[in-house]
């Protein structure tokens, strides 16, 4: 029985069946006496700022560790991030509630040279680049990937209109080698969308020898790559947890423990988590990866790099398997405009790739004002257009996904080294924006970083050398021409399309100023109060479809019996914020109705967490008002199965 | 045998006799073979190919059956109970069956055996390779999942107990092995309720879900997995034919469920019956 998804609130026997909520349930640090805003505020602010670096001896509710399941000593509990007291100490009171005895589980520990996270195409050109410099200087090192995904690939989603500047660097025979990019681009079209009209424009992009791919493919074609080199990749484990020494500096990673109950106790299968340490340690996770983000906060990374916030979008895509007759290979087309309105920015893509099928997607950045936004309607309304919908009529979808971007850009690349490591691909962010690409900055970012690595353990040089590199990159130059076009729609809608064709005709990327981005995304949400909510509609079951019929097909699957991977850091806000401010947001901008509100016998609305059907988008981690929901990482293995995204 | 030095001696006085000992020498040496087969895993969504000769099986996630992984586990369980000396996995398919196998060999058999075969493979052809395999390798066990989850056939393991003339036990919910008189009690689940049979070794059993809950392979085990050798074999290598009486014409969809009609009166029901669904 496929338990993945949720019903609707209608039927509360099939709900327990095939939904979890959240178990825990931890006392609130302060008692709140009056659920006003003020002091709701005054308790998120209190939590999360509370100094967690106290000398208090261990209490009971502190002993244990939510991943590991070990006691860790008060030293190494300080260091754990930056997550604010109250979350962290709700994790302690998870692991209290467990039945350990309390006693260290030992992990098994392998040492590696370099230790990379996340199968990406940041994560296997660096890994791919360090094993070519090895048999350029006739070295070896030891390089082992771990990715969460239960293979390579499958948890891989792009676009993806795919320009092989570092392809080209990295792998310079891909075509002989049979790479899965088959497609150039045949046709470039841009259209500006009224709610029944199509008006075409000219198109900003220049996609020549660019190919329309799958990235999916083409990722799990560099994993073979990498294993032909020596790269030892292991699907299906995730990286939880880094590991520090006294000084602070990264030494590695560890896989979460596998086999563990949604209470917390161990299962028949028990599999303790094992530790990979490495001399060098890369963060590849994509966009707001969950170890990324813990490093960055650590070390400060945003402050000593370009010091912007990095900003975000939700991309929500299908594949569909259109007729012969209206298939055109390599037809790449981009809209603006309907649905969306002015104040939201975002727009669609549709790329014809091989075998009939078509990749046609929905972006929608995440500073959105509206907490009634529903992006997945607005994809589904998006196909319905007169000018879309002929293309998809009398087709059928094979795959359905959802992941966010980053659509910081120059501005808000962090600094990407730290002691220990450094960060690279998506984690940092280096999308160009205005060209909808980060697969090749993302690539050469791994190799710029392989090759500083190289000289790190074969020399000795600073790793700090690989900022520099970056700087002086082709990744650079095109980040800097491309800084302005998205900040500029702070201004609004069409201020910011002449502000581009500004950029982009008259002063071709060296405008001398840059500007600058507006609120991170989580505080641009707007009162509910202000808004009405919005009357989608119902989807029809042949173009547009609803959230069960497309969670379906993305394959995702996660083992139902575990903690939830999605945590709360004060249970209390959804009910105290989310709802009466914001209308429940999160029940909205999920693409995978992992949150639901579901109303209880007293008629009280409570936040139900469906984690089985996560697409580890990353959406609620970016987006929720108050930073409440935190993305940890399930049991390696879940999540889609991505094969042609 | 020669004579009994002062060392034999020696040897003989101090090694404590030790009845446990003594019977796992014995039945120690019993080896377990468990077939497994690699399948469309099961949470990913089935296609039907446009061409409707079968289902798409390209770039979708393949994994071990669901079954064969618990009777791997069992087998797995049983050796660490110290009642099985080896455990040896098999499959028969195309090349991609050795990911498979790897992932048995992490999991923990001892050896792993791939028949290749690229072409479609019916129940009776690998029952007859299984009984070649056997006859080879001599397990004192054979351990089946019940049924593949993508043809639910529920036949391989029934006919190469038919092909051995070994007892048989399906559809088991639990197993336990009586080394001293060479039997295996097994549970079975049966459509009234609980069985519990006694088989003589050696037997071939094949599991339910109830049985066990497979163990995760650990990144240590798979990484020593992946220089295990795995012994490559061909149908003609075990003398085997493979042929087939069977011929699959068309693989469709199921019929989309029509919606429900709600009828105003009992006459009107009637006449649906009698005209429509013709059951009147």
């Amino acid at each position: 029985m496929r338990g993945l998804i949720s019903s609707s609130s209608k039927s509360k026997s099939s709900k327990s069946l095939l939904s979890y909520s959240i178990a825990i349930q931890f006392p609130p640090l302060h008692s709140p006496s009056d659920s006003s805003q003020s002091s709701v505020k005054n308790l998120y602010s209190s939590s999360c700022f509370r100094n967690s670096t106290s000398t208090e001896p261990l209490s009971r509710n502190r002993n244990g560790f939510f991943s590991s399941g070990y006691s860790r000593n008060p030293a190494k509990i300080a260091d754990f991030g930056g997550n604010g007291c109250g979350f962290w100490r709700a994790q302690g009171l998870v692991a209290g509630a467990r039945s350990f005895s309390g006693e260290p589980v030992s992990r098994e520990s392998l040492n590696y040279d370099v230790v990379i996270v996340g199968a990406g195409p940041a994560g296997l050109s660096a890994a791919i680049r360090l094993k070519q410099l090895c048999r350029e200087k006739d070295v070896d090192l030891s390089v082992c990937v771990v990715e969460k995904g239960a293979e390579v690939g499958a948890h891989i989603l792009s676009g993806n209109v795919f320009e092989p500047r570092a392809l080209n660097e990295l792998l310079p025979n891909w075509k002989q080698e049979e790479a899965p990019i088959h497609v150039p681009v045949s046709s470039d079209k841009f259209w500006l969308l009224s709610k029944t009209r199509a008006f075409p424009c000219p198109s900003p992009f220049n996609n020549r020898g660019n190919y329309v791919i799958s990235l999916s493919q083409l990722v799990r074609w560099l994993g073979l790559k990498a294993e032909e080199l020596g790269v030892e990749i292991y699907p299906g484990f995730a990286a939880s947890e880094i590991l520090y020494d006294t000084t602070d500096k990264v030494i590695g990673i560890a896989t979460n423990d596998m086999g563990v109950a949604k209470d917390g106790s161990k299962k028949d299968n028990f599999q303790p988590g094992v530790e990979l340490k490495g001399r060098v340690t890369l963060f590849a996770e994509g966009c707001r990866g969950s170890l990324s983000e813990e490093v960055i906060r650590k070390f400060n990374l945003r402050e000593q790099g370009q010091g912007q916030h990095q900003t975000y979008a939700l991309g929500i895509k299908e594949v569909w398997e259109v007729s012969a007759d209206k298939h055109q290979a390599g037809s790449v087309l981009h809209t603006l405009g309907w649905p969306l309105d002015s104040r939201t920015y975002g727009g669609s893509f549709l790329y014809h790739m091989k075998d009939r099928q078509v990749a046609v997607g929905f972006v929608v950045a995440l500073n959105y004002h509206n907490p009634f936004l529903n992006p997945y309607e607005e994809f589904q309304r998006f196909k319905h257009h007169p000018a879309i919908s002929p293309l998809l009529e009398g087709g059928t979808v094979l795959e359905y996904g959802a992941r966010t971007l980053n659509e910081g850009g120059y501005q808000s690349i962090p600094y990407p080294v730290f002691p220990g490591g450094a960060i690279i691909g998506c984690s940092a962010g280096f999308l160009n924006v205005p060209k909808i690409k980060g697969s090749h900055t993302a690539m050469k970012s791994g190799m710029l970083a392989a090759e500083s690595v190289f000289r790190t353990l074969h020399e000795g040089s600073p790793l700090e050398a690989f900022w520099d590199s970056l700087k002086s990159s082709w990744i650079w130059k095109e980040l800097h021409s491309a800084r302005n076009y998205r900040p500029a729609f702070e201004y609004g809608f069409f201020p910011g399309l002449a502000l581009s064709a500004l950029e982009h005709y008259i002063l071709k990327g060296r405008s001398p100023w840059t500007l600058k981005h507006g609120r991170p995304d989580h505080e641009a949400t707007a009162e509910a109060q202000l808004f009405r909510p919005i009357d989608y509609p119902k989807p029809d079951g042949v173009i547009s479809f609803d959230v069960p019929t497309s969670l379906y097909r993305s394959n995702t699957n996660h083992d139902h019996d575990q903690p939830a991977h999605l945590r709360l850091r004060d249970p209390k806000i959804p009910e105290l914020v989310n709802v009466p401010v914001y209308a429940g947001p999160e029940s909205r901008y999920c693409p995978a109705r992992v949150y639901e509100y579901v109303a209880d016998e007293s008629g009280h609305l409570k936040l139900q967490i469906n984690a089985q059907n996560c697409l580890h988008c990353k959406a609620c981690d970016i987006k929720d008002p108050k930073q409440n929901i935190k993305w940890t990482v399930p049991e390696g293995g879940g999540g889609p199965a991505y094969t042609i995204m | 045998m020669g004579h009994l030095g002062w060392t034999d001696l020696w040897c003989v006085l101090i090694r404590p006799p030790n009845k446990a000992s003594r019977l796992c020498t014995e039945t120690a040496s019993m080896r377990i073979m468990v077939a497994i087969k690699r399948v469309i895993d099961y949470a990913v969504k089935i296609r039907v190919k446009p061409d409707k000769s079968g289902v798409e099986t390209s770039n979708v996630k393949m994994s071990m059956n669901p079954f064969c992984e618990i009777a791997l586990e069992e087998a797995l369980r049983i050796k660490e109970s110290g009642r099985a000396s080896e455990v040896v996995a098999v499959s028969v398919g195309p090349a991609q069956c050795v990911d498979t196998l790897r992932t048995g060999l992490a999991m923990g058999a001892d050896r792993a055996i791939h028949v290749e075969f690229p072409g479609t493979l019916y129940p009776l052809s690998i029952a007859k390779i299984l009984k070649a395999l056997v006859d080879a390798e001599k397990p004192g066990l054979l351990l089946l999942g019940k049924q593949a989850i993508d043809d639910d056939c529920n036949q391989t393991g029934q006919m190469i107990a038919g092909l051995l003339k070994w007892p048989q036990g399906t559809f088991a919910s639990k197993v336990v092995l009586d080394e001293e008189n060479k039997v295996a009690t097994v549970d079975r689940e049966v459509d009234g309720g609980l069985e519990t049979l006694c088989l003589d070794l050696p037997a071939v059993i094949t599991t339910d879900l109830r049985l066990n809950q497979p163990r995760y392979a650990s990144l240590p085990n798979i990484m020593k997995a992946k220089s295990k050798v795995i012994k490559k074999l061909t149908p003609q290598d075990l003398n085997i034919e493979i042929r087939s009486d069977l011929e699959v014409v068309q693989v469709t969809d199921p019929p989309k469920r029509k919606a429900g009609v709600i009828l105003s009166s009992v006459d009107e029901l009637i006449d649906k019956l009698k005209n429509e669904a013709r059951v009147l």
